[in-house]
């Protein structure tokens, strides 16, 4: 979205339209028609508020423990129960949201930027730096992501910072891939060569024009990819490569919670709660795709 | 034409192999200590002769370059290195817990196509009406589950609570697992004649199944609906509602056979995710595959394992992939001239 908004800023001509005839604008209006997508966005927001205020909301200290009170099951002073060291599930839940909304943001921005500049300078300058980096992508992305990030993870020892690092190693080839194609497709347009033959120079004819007219499917992409890398980072932490006890990251509960098979309550509410946050970006990134493809547009009026 | 075609993408895909020894060649280096140590197993370090051993079979004690072609000879053996959790050669390991693998791959696989395409042809049928909007509903939960969640909770609910379905395990712990001869419980009771055995490996194999076909089931039922709606608004089908067929006949007899050309890749590149999807599921329901063998080893941090399963699942999934493309270009003349 914000890469949207600069598309706006730059070109003077769409600025000046009013907001909502213009490219952005017709995009929002779109998206803002659609119940699902408005509901994936209303839930990521409660996450988004979630991880950012919990800490001054809620006086607690998700490490803090109780053994007097482990392993009780939900009820009124204890929502989502307590695990084997006494402590709540639900606050704990919340805390959670703390490693896995940022781990998810993070790690999809920063893939989105190396696998971006990678895919741009492969697809602007051709040639056998070109052939050079997309062999390179082809040959990570022979890899199911999970796998190459369990064996990185390995390799780097366990820990969250590590974990995210192989996230994001396995995620930045597909948007090197996009972005190559976008500024290839492009490059083919008139007005390229237009700016070029005026002696615009390579690296400002990138960003200020070529960069500026690829951004719709590596949104919905990266969209859809926040939702991955999140599951991701539980998966990881879930083998024991990720986050580590007593941290409240939600794939590590839900590990906890594997070894206490009969207090359901344990693994159930921090899967629920990455559930509901890997739903809301599918819901999101499925409205975005059908608000930003033009073919799609009108379908529903 | 079609030879061709065929030699020209197996070639293509043998750079891609040789690159998939390289990224695992990078992981293995990527251990901030001695390589070594993550090879050897702790014994082996109050021998110098055994560690020397070592860095010469491993060449550690070469240029990089050169250690990778000393890596690449040894794959080529069959030499994965040792699991220090097993203390067997990697290899060994592979070949005796593949098979539990792809059997419950192959379970989850077709429960993701059939209810998949199903989900997919409802929901293209009926678009944008209540039986569409559910259908998609399913399908999108099924993409949003983590399957180490769901799989789990599947267990807590219908092996736990209900009863309904088996539990952990490739068969019942009161039943001897069939004589090895494939390594897969179906076949192997089928050949020695174990019925009883037979029936109950099926069982086992409904619940995580399910659990681990669940992605794949929705990202079918989203391909088959989307493809399914493009071919349908085509010429030719206004052309055979047109000439007074009746529906049936038009989505199932003219439509469905182009739409699920798209959806054969889909499924093609699903069942690598699969095996992807097996290193979770299986530590949930302790079923004794390559996933399993390789988070036991990630928890101990056992490189050489972990790596070997790596590689045999980039493999294979190239592998996947060369069959699904060379079959896509059977299916569908246009493809192979490309």
């Amino acid at each position: 979205m914000t890469a949207t908004t600069t598309r706006v800023s730059t070109t003077p001509l769409a600025a000046r339209r009013p907001f909502w005839e213009s490219p952005l604008g017709q995009t929002v209006r779109e998206l803002a028609r659609n119940r699902a997508a408005m509901i994936g966005l209303g839930i990521l927001v409660f996450w988004i508020l979630v991880a950012l205020t919990v800490s001054f909301i809620v006086p607690f200290d998700p490490l803090k423990t109780d053994v007097g009170n482990r392993l009780s099951p939900p009820s009124a002073s204890h929502w989502f129960g307590t695990d084997d060291l006494g402590r709540d599930v639900f606050k704990r839940v919340l805390f959670g949201s703390r490693y896995s909304i940022p781990a998810g943001f993070l790690t999809v921005l920063a893939a989105l930027m190396i696998g971006s500049v990678v895919g741009a300078v492969a697809g602007y300058l051709g040639g056998w730096i070109d052939n050079l980096l997309m062999r390179i992508a082809d040959m990570v992305l022979a890899f199911p992501s999970i796998v190459l990030a369990m064996a990185i993870a390995a390799a780097l020892g366990p820990g969250l910072k590590n974990a995210l690092i192989a996230i994001v190693v396995v995620l930045w080839p597909e948007y090197a891939r996009l972005m190559r194609g976008q500024v290839l497709a492009v490059k083919a347009h008139e007005y390229v060569t237009a700016a070029e033959a005026l002696g615009m120079g390579r690296i400002r004819l990138l960003v200020r024009h070529i960069l500026p007219n690829t951004q719709a499917p590596i949104v919905v992409k990266a969209t859809l990819d926040v939702g991955a890398a999140i599951v991701l980072t539980a998966g990881l932490s879930f083998i024991g490569l990720g986050a580590v006890p007593p941290d409240p990251e939600w794939g590590a509960m839900i590990r906890e919670g594997q070894r206490r098979f009969s207090q359901w309550w344990m693994a159930t509410f921090p899967g629920l709660a990455i559930f509901s946050v890997v739903m809301a970006l599918n819901f999101l990134g499925d409205g975005l795709r059908d608000a930003l493809d033009p073919r799609r547009r009108g379908r529903w009026a | 034409m079609l030879l061709r075609f065929v030699v020209k993408r197996i070639l293509l895909s043998i750079p891609l192999l040789i690159g998939i020894t390289l990224i695992t060649f990078i992981v293995s280096h990527l251990v901030p200590a001695d390589p070594l140590t993550a090879v050897l197993p702790e014994r082996a370090w109050n021998n110098p002769e055994t560690v020397q051993m070592y860095r010469e079979r491993w060449g550690l004690d070469r240029p990089l370059h050169e250690q990778y072609l000393i890596y690449l000879r040894n794959l080529l053996r069959g030499d994965l290195g040792e699991s220090y959790t097993t203390r067997r050669p990697v290899g060994t390991d592979l070949r005796l817990f593949f098979p539990a693998t792809i059997e419950l791959a192959t379970a989850a696989m077709l429960y993701a196509v059939i209810v998949g395409m199903a989900l997919g042809v409802v929901s293209a049928v009926w678009n944008n009406r209540l039986a569409d909007h559910l259908a998609r509903l399913i399908a999108l939960i099924g993409v949003s589950l983590p399957v180490f969640w769901l799989g789990l909770l599947a267990l807590q609910v219908f092996y736990a609570k209900l009863g309904l379905l088996s539990g952990p395990g490739r068969i019942d712990t009161r039943l001897v697992a069939p004589p090895t001869r494939t390594g897969f419980y179906t076949i192997d009771s089928l050949l020695a004649g174990q019925f009883d055995v037979f029936l109950n490996t099926l069982y086992h194999l409904i619940l995580p199944g399910i659990v681990l076909g669940s992605y794949a089931m929705g990202i079918i039922a989203r391909m088959t609906r989307s493809s399914l709606l493009e071919v349908l608004s085509l010429d030719y089908i206004r052309t055979a509602r047109a000439k007074g067929l009746a529906e049936q006949r038009v989505v199932l007899g003219h439509a469905l056979r182009n739409a699920l050309i798209p959806t054969v890749t889909v499924v093609g590149l699903t069942f690598g995710s699969l095996l992807a999807g097996a290193v979770l599921t299986e530590t949930i329901f302790s079923w004794p595959g390559i996933g399993r063998y390789a988070v036991d080893a990630a928890t101990k941090l056992d490189l050489p394992a972990i790596l070997g399963v790596t590689l045999l699942i980039a493999v294979v999934y190239v592998i996947v992939n060369l069959i699904t493309d060379i079959l896509y270009g059977i299916l569908d003349p246009r493809i192979r001239v490309g």
